[in-house]
């Protein structure tokens, strides 16, 4: 149907509205960032480059950035292998059943983070996890968890299982036809509950808070107990880092994941 | 009908093979012996056992009850990656990640052929179906007859004694179809492996097959070359499906050498009896059937039945005519070119000579699964 102009302003508009709204207080970090005075004042005064100079050479700062990207990036591999299993297992069982386990399953992410963090806290005091990779890298799995299962399971959905059958035909045992035929064909899934279960624990804070101690922090801890103790514009300067970061890493995996892969049907 | 071809195909022997799912009987005692090197067609409508009898033997489905030997060993329990059958599937199952050639090459990857080897075979292979040029594409970039080639040197690249296929050109179009089943034909002839194809449609059977087992409610109603099913089929099932025919339903009235039947006030006979307590009806084929205009004389013709033209078909090398009989049924009747032709509505008489006549038990309650 042909759209009048006037329709068509008004709706351009309205999706610019809510593209600022949505947009705008993540792109308020940028200029802060660069403020010449230790606020965190908005609009900032001055400029300079201090910040980020700040967040490279404090170890406060770096060492709890390496540490996120210490645990981000075992807890993804671990709930991606975990999750593709649990997705698999889900989809080759009685619907009944499988439906009682998936729901059980996504719990963590309908639980409020709040109740799930006094339970992991409780139990950590006592496993003396508090404040150890393990115990963060537990912790974050079972948020990361249902999001590997969610992609996972839906790239399932759309396999041909009758590939399998084919593949059992010209010699393939169960191992090998899912290395070499199931694999490849949900890798796009497995891919994108990778990234999720990446950035799941990379941002995780309301857990964290509970099972940090000084020895361990990770980084959104360190930017929370940094904007509580002092303002220190080196929060916003790590922000703008994470936005980029965040940006291209998600912007990359949407094209090669959106991409028509050759081949594909 | 299995010549000199050096043979390296596998026999089969299926004895008493059932498979049950739950209370349903899929299959209820099938016994099937195939020959080494033959192409057997097992035929019957949607249902009938066939597609199970087949994922019986790929090792897909497994057994209640019976025997299954392939190539002189026992494979029951054989999981099917290790039974080295080739299985063509209906719906082609390629491998969407895997160019052309590496999906020709997987089941030789997987036996550890060295890879000179493996590119000369693969090449072999594809050349065997005519897809020698499509190496390096994907399936996605494939027509449906295209890519059923393509599984077709998948299943044989390995040379595995047995190669089944599953409905393989049922989603392809009639012109295709009939290409493509010349060509299996042909790979057929090259190969010299034992052959087993499953369809519905009984003109490709008859095209394709040494020998045909029509299936029908998870039994077998009859095994035997094409000609065999057409000229004496043992049951009315086999009888209807394949092939046209005609069915006398009547009055039945059998003396010492020969059965009437009362049909709407006329009387036909045909100079035997059937067997047993079954009631008898007659089979008859269509260009067994003649039709006169009433009162014309009939030479050699023992039976005569009034009936009305009810369609006119031109076939180019003949007419098929369908005549409505006083008894409401309807019989098919080829007659040549040369032969007088008919009007729509027009009344005759439809002719037969009572010794052409199949007496065959009714078991028209046993057909309602027919299409």
């Amino acid at each position: 149907m042909e759209m009048k102009p006037l329709t068509r302003v008004i709706l351009g508009l309205v999706c610019l509205l809510v593209a600022i709204w949505l947009v705008a207080p993540t792109l308020v970090v940028v200029p802060m960032s660069f403020n010449g005075n230790k606020s965190l004042a908005f609009p900032p005064q001055g400029f300079s480059w201090q910040w980020y100079q700040n967040f490279l050479t404090n170890p406060d700062w770096s060492s709890s950035f390496l540490n996120s990207l210490k645990v981000a990036s075992i807890v993804a591999v671990l709930a991606t292998v975990l999750g593709t299993l649990a997705a698999f297992g889900l989809d080759r069982m009685k619907a009944r059943p499988a439906n009682l386990l998936r729901m059980l399953m996504l719990t963590p992410m309908v639980v409020p983070g709040v109740v799930l963090a006094i339970g992991i806290y409780a139990v950590y005091l006592d496993a003396r996890l508090v404040g150890t990779l393990v115990g963060f890298v537990l912790a974050h799995t079972i948020l990361a968890l249902p999001f590997v299962l969610i992609a996972v399971s839906a790239s399932l959905e759309v396999f041909d299982r009758r590939l399998e059958t084919a593949a059992a035909s010209l010699g393939a045992g169960a191992l090998t036809t899912f290395r070499t035929v199931t694999m490849p064909l949900i890798l796009p899934g497995m891919l994108s509950g990778l990234l999720f279960a990446f950035a799941t624990s990379f941002d995780e804070i309301v857990v964290s808070l509970f099972i940090t101690n000084p020895y361990l922090k990770t980084l959104p801890v360190q930017i929370f107990s940094s904007i509580t103790r002092d303002a220190d514009p080196t929060v916003a300067a790590v922000g703008t880092i994470l936005l980029c970061a965040t940006t291209i890493l998600i912007g990359g995996g949407m094209l090669l994941l959106g991409r028509e892969p050759k081949g594909r049907q | 009908m299995k010549p000199e071809r050096q043979s390296k195909g596998a026999a089969i022997d299926l004895e008493s093979i059932s498979k049950a799912y739950g209370g349903f009987k899929a299959l209820d005692g099938i016994s099937l012996r195939i020959e080494p090197g033959e192409f057997m067609t097992l035929l019957g409508p949607s249902g009938s056992g066939k597609t199970t009898t087949l994922n019986v033997v790929a090792g897909f489905t497994d057994v209640t009850s019976g025997k299954l030997v392939v190539g002189g060993k026992s494979v029951v329990g054989v999981p099917a990656h290790k039974r080295n059958i080739g299985v063509v599937f209906q719906h082609y199952a390629l491998f969407p990640h895997m160019s052309v050639g590496r999906n020709v090459a997987y089941p030789l990857t997987l036996r550890g052929v060295d890879q000179a080897q493996r590119k000369a075979r693969v090449a072999r292979a594809l050349d065997m179906v005519k897809m020698g040029d499509f190496a390096h594409r994907y399936p996605s970039e494939l027509s449906g007859g295209q890519q059923q080639r393509v599984a077709l040197a998948r299943a044989i690249v390995f040379d595995p004694p047995l190669l089944l296929m599953d409905e393989p050109l049922g989603a392809l179009d009639k012109k295709l179809r009939e290409w493509l089943q010349l060509e299996i034909k042909r790979i057929h002839r090259e190969l010299g492996t034992t052959f087993v194809y499953v369809t519905h449609d009984q003109e490709e059977a008859l095209v394709l097959s040494d020998r045909i087992a029509v299936f029908n409610r998870g039994r077998i109603e009859q095994v035997g070359t094409g000609r065999e099913l057409y000229d004496e089929p043992k049951t009315l099932f086999v009888g209807r499906f394949v092939g046209d025919s005609t069915v006398l339903r009547g009055e039945a009235r059998s003396d010492g050498a020969s059965t009437a039947l009362r049909i709407a006030g006329e009387t036909v006979t045909a100079p035997r009896r059937i067997a047993g307590e079954a009631s008898p009806v007659m089979l008859l084929r269509p260009e067994k059937l003649a039709i006169r205009r009433p009162g014309q004389s009939a030479v050699g013709t023992t039976n005569r039945l009034p009936g009305t033209i009810a369609e006119v078909i031109y076939l180019g090398s003949g007419s098929k005519y369908e005549v409505r009989l006083a008894d409401g049924s309807t019989a098919i009747v080829r007659s040549p070119l040369t032969g007088e032709s008919f009007g729509l509505g027009e009344t005759v008489e439809l002719c037969f000579d009572g010794a052409d006549a199949k007496l065959l038990a009714d078991d028209s309650t046993a057909d309602a699964t027919l299409t």
